[in-house]
């Protein structure tokens, strides 16, 4: 199934911008990052496309029971250049998830790489499924 | 909206039909995306977006390729056409169970034609944080030349 999606043609999906958000500290839009989330036994993680930012300019913010992702981007045009033909905007990226109660906070583990973010974030203890043995006898 | 252009106009009126036709013809190019080289033009559809820009010696290319490989990518050059095509590969975490899956993979291809010649021996690609630049420099004859003014 895996190599099936992996040979289809790509869709274009356009940014998704953001309505409506906490208040903005910079002019320009804002918009939605795609992220895939994925959970086993010990991991919940989560996998976020952010192009065009850089690693230093990732925030990763853990509040109470929110996190929240901000990718700022800087522009990238001289004022030498002249557009042609613009197909997409740039601007920051914003997201937020509500955090589950058995997400170890102190452990998780952040990366950004080829314009992809990836937050792993580690399931307490307690939180992990624990195998019951039945008795038999 | 056209229909609106047409009554309200101020000089085009229906003394010259032809010239309106002409005018509704450009139009709706435009609404069709048939029209390139011009900005603002609707979207093309196909992967990757691609914002062009230029400046006096060369032409910018640049589009959003998260998580895409340099080996996956390939740009090659034809005339004035830079057809950018690749894979981006997606592998599924092993025993686990999706809660979300928005991000895309797939294959991808999409060819540009850039409205001057271009030096094609000189092009130059970087991907950068899953940005690709692409710099295409003008051939000599495009670039723009300062004429003297002799007095």
């Amino acid at each position: 199934m895996a190599n099936e999606a992996q040979n289809r043609d790509m869709q274009v999906k356009g940014k998704q911008e953001v309505t409506g958000t906490a208040e903005q500290t910079r002019p320009g839009p804002v918009f939605t990052p795609p992220v895939d989330i994925c959970e086993d036994e010990n991991v919940i993680k989560l996998m976020a496309d952010m192009p065009g930012v850089k690693p230093d300019d990732v925030n990763i913010d853990v509040r109470e029971d929110t996190l929240t992702l901000i990718g700022e981007i800087q522009p990238y045009e001289d004022a030498e250049e002249t557009d042609v033909m613009i197909e997409y905007e740039i601007g920051q990226y914003f997201r937020q998830f509500t955090l589950p109660e058995l997400i170890d906070r102190e452990k998780i583990d952040a990366q950004l790489k080829d314009g992809v973010l990836t937050l792993e974030l580690p399931k307490a203890e307690a939180a992990k499924p624990q195998k019951i043995e039945i008795k038999s006898g | 909206m056209i229909t609106r252009r047409l009554f309200d106009f101020p000089d085009a009126g229906w003394r010259n039909p032809f010239e309106e036709m002409d005018r509704m013809r450009r139009y709706l190019d435009q609404l069709m995306g048939q029209t390139d080289t011009r900005v603002g033009v609707p979207r093309a559809g196909v992967f990757p977006l691609i914002n062009l820009t230029e400046n006096k010696t060369a032409y910018i290319l640049r589009a959003e390729l998260p998580g895409i490989q340099t080996e996956d990518l390939d740009i090659q050059a034809t005339g004035r056409n830079i057809t950018i095509s690749g894979q981006r590969k997606i592998e599924p975490a092993p025993n686990a169970t999706y809660h979300r899956r928005e991000r895309e993979s797939g294959k991808f291809s999409r060819a540009v034609t850039l409205p001057g010649d271009i030096d094609r021996d000189k092009i130059e690609a970087s991907l950068k944080n899953g940005g690709l630049t692409v710099t295409v420099p003008k051939s000599e004859k495009a670039k723009p030349r300062q004429i003297e003014i002799k007095s």
